[in-house]
């Protein structure tokens, strides 16, 4: 053939690895086609939206007296909003199994899989995208706060921290929806074990109310539910103190246990879920 | 127009563009490739005819590297399938019995995704974008997403898709498996248009005999995943048995008593002369050119004035029957099966 070679990638060996350039620039064209598609179904965005609003009216006003004492809101709302944080980015995490799984009934993913490019670039690109929401998510749930009366009482940087740790969490939780919705039949089948999985560990965590009413083993659990240690970090950073009565651990041990649990669930699931992604036919 | 070669170490040329051998492909008990071969020479429409459940789809995955073959070898440009699956990609278009393109996504941003994703500036993405929306009448439809586009637009997008990256080889599974007859033909249109202009060899399976014909020089048939027959399309033809001889006499009253003629004459091996009152023909199968010399020369010695002679070889659907023993149906998908078994696998 006479046309001249262009592409860098195929100049040499045609069954050279990828460079991290073309890496990049696959996951951006693919990260771009999920933002298309959210712009082209804007309802997709709705989780995101609405959720951060819904909770914080519903907690603070429904539970926030019974909790704290009549009168004593805003000090539940400082507590409610870090443990919010936690619970988006596992909610907004959870769209991810469905979208993976309803992408595999289409001819696109063949497409994808028939290219030279990385198989593992489109699930980045989806989880580029995903933690785009979860920020369009933690956004709103802090306006919200703001609204409510959230005060954070350490620093900016303090608050960016807990932030990013939410953001880091919710990553690695995108692989476990990842690989449910690499494993089930159908996007209600990865619906409704997502929400076997998140119900338990949602509400068996100090999200909501502090665990301390709570029967021993019960506080047992929610001792090391990687969302109470992510709500409890999010908590101290924003509030700098807390009375011993409300969080479980000091604020080392809670990072400390958010990132070890971000890191063990990623060190397993991602394997394993990039290995299902290439077998699956 | 800048181009991307995807296929810098293409041989020389007259070489083989896909070789297969012995490939097996299982399922549990089901075997969907039991041992195929076949070649598809550089430049030319390989048609792989089968039924249902042939092996059809199973072939086009492990080729294009979306499986990978239990047994067996297959060559793609040179490179094999299970320890070169990248260069393979990078050699490759495939266009699956249903539409692969994210139906969200508008025609537009579809190529230029796909550009983007082999490695076009995305100047040169845009500019490849518009000349296939622009080649494949496509440019009105450009904005509007993929899931508002008729069935023909539909594969008319996915050929473009296709031929991005002026891949070497290109597999058409059942490329117009679903749609009408008219859309039909406008797709056999654009792939002929495609292998005269572009130079890609094209492997192409398709469970209508009438598309074989139209596309693929040569034909492949397979039937519960092994090779049953292969060769020109018209040698495959002739191979099946006789033609069939249509005599048009200038006088329809003159059908009867030609057919009648025929049958005293008692030429050896000619029987089973018959009217067909529709077109006005008598139709003698025939196994021999001495058959037909012999045919023609008792009609002239009793008189009747022809106006026309011709012979039809056999359609492939008699082809396909004579050689499986099965006849052909075309009722379901072949992938919707051939899904359920990998997923029964997996």
């Amino acid at each position: 053939m006479t046309t001249a070679t262009l592409n860098p990638a195929v100049a040499g060996d045609a069954e050279a690895r990828l460079g991290l350039r073309a890496n990049v620039r696959h996951i951006g064209a693919l990260a771009r086609r999920n933002l298309l598609q959210i712009k082209k179904d804007p309802e997709s965005m709705f989780d995101a939206l609405l959720m951060p609003i819904i909770f914080t009216l519903l907690f603070t006003f429904v539970f926030g007296g019974a909790m704290f004492g009549k009168g004593n809101q805003q000090e539940y709302v400082n507590y409610l909003i870090p443990g919010l944080m936690a619970m988006m980015g596992m909610n907004i995490a959870m769209a991810v199994g469905t979208g993976v799984n309803e992408d595999f009934k289409k001819g696109v993913m063949d497409r994808f899989r028939s290219m030279p490019i990385s198989r593992s670039s489109v699930l980045i690109g989806k989880i580029v995208v995903e933690i785009g929401r979860m920020m369009v998510a933690v956004a709103i749930l802090l306006t919200m706060g703001f609204i409510l009366g959230f005060e954070v009482k350490t620093s900016v940087p303090e608050l960016l921290a807990a932030i990013g740790l939410a953001l880091v969490f919710g990553a690695a939780l995108m692989w476990i929806f990842i690989l449910l919705g690499l494993s089930l039949n159908s996007p209600q089948a990865v619906q409704g074990m997502a929400m076997l999985v998140l119900m338990p560990l949602q509400f068996g965590s100090s999200i909501f109310a502090p665990t301390s009413s709570m029967p021993g083993w019960l506080e047992g659990f929610t001792k090391y539910n990687p969302l109470s240690n992510l709500a409890d970090a999010a908590r101290l950073l924003t509030q700098g103190d807390m009375p011993s009565n409300l969080v479980q651990h000091s604020l080392g041990t809670s990072v400390l246990w958010t990132l070890l649990w971000a890191f063990a669930i990623t060190a397993v699931t991602a394997p394993l879920a990039i290995r299902k992604f290439r077998s699956k036919t | 127009m800048t181009r991307t070669n995807h296929y810098p170490d293409k041989p020389a040329g007259g070489g083989n563009a896909v070789e297969v051998r012995g490939l097996v492909k299982h399922y549990g008990e089901t075997k969907a490739l039991d041992g195929v071969d076949l070649d598809v020479k550089e430049g030319t429409v390989l048609g792989v005819l089968g039924p249902n459940g042939a092996g059809k789809t199973t072939l086009v995955r492990c080729l294009s590297t979306l499986l990978v073959p239990d047994a067996g070898s297959a060559f793609v440009a040179g490179y094999d399938v299970v320890k070169q699956p990248r260069a393979i990609r990078r050699t490759i278009g495939l266009t699956g019995q249903y539409a692969s393109v994210d139906e969200k996504l508008s025609g537009f941003e579809n190529l230029y995704m796909i550009g983007r994703l082999l490695d076009l500036s995305r100047k040169d993405a845009r500019r490849r974008a518009d000349e296939l929306l622009e080649r494949f009448s496509l440019t009105e439809a450009a904005k509007k997403a993929a899931m508002e586009y008729s069935g023909g637009m539909r594969r008319r997008l996915d050929l473009a898709a296709s031929m991005i990256g002026h891949p070497a080889v290109l597999y058409l599974d059942e490329p117009t498996t679903g749609l009408d007859p008219r859309t039909r033909n406008e797709v056999w249109d654009e792939v002929q248009r495609m292998v005269r202009e572009e130079r890609v060899t094209v492997l192409l399976t398709t469970q209508y005999m009438e598309e074989a014909e139209q596309l693929a020089g040569e034909l492949t048939v397979i039937d519960r995943g092994r090779v049953v027959a292969g060769g020109k399309v018209d040698e495959l033809k002739a191979k099946v048995g006789g033609r069939t001889l249509q005599i048009r006499p200038v006088a329809t009253a003159d059908l009867h008593p030609m057919a009648g003629a025929i049958a005293e004459a008692g030429l050896d091996g000619v029987s089973g002369a018959r009217v067909d009152e529709a077109t006005g023909r008598v139709l003698v199968p025939i196994l021999s050119d001495e058959q037909l010399s012999g045919v023609v020369s008792v009609l002239g010695a009793r008189g009747f004035t022809i106006a026309g002679i011709d012979t039809k070889l056999p359609s492939l659907d008699e082809v396909f029957l004579a050689i499986t023993g099965q006849k052909m149906s075309d009722s379901v998908p072949e992938q919707a099966d051939e899904k359920k078994l990998e997923e029964v696998a997996a």
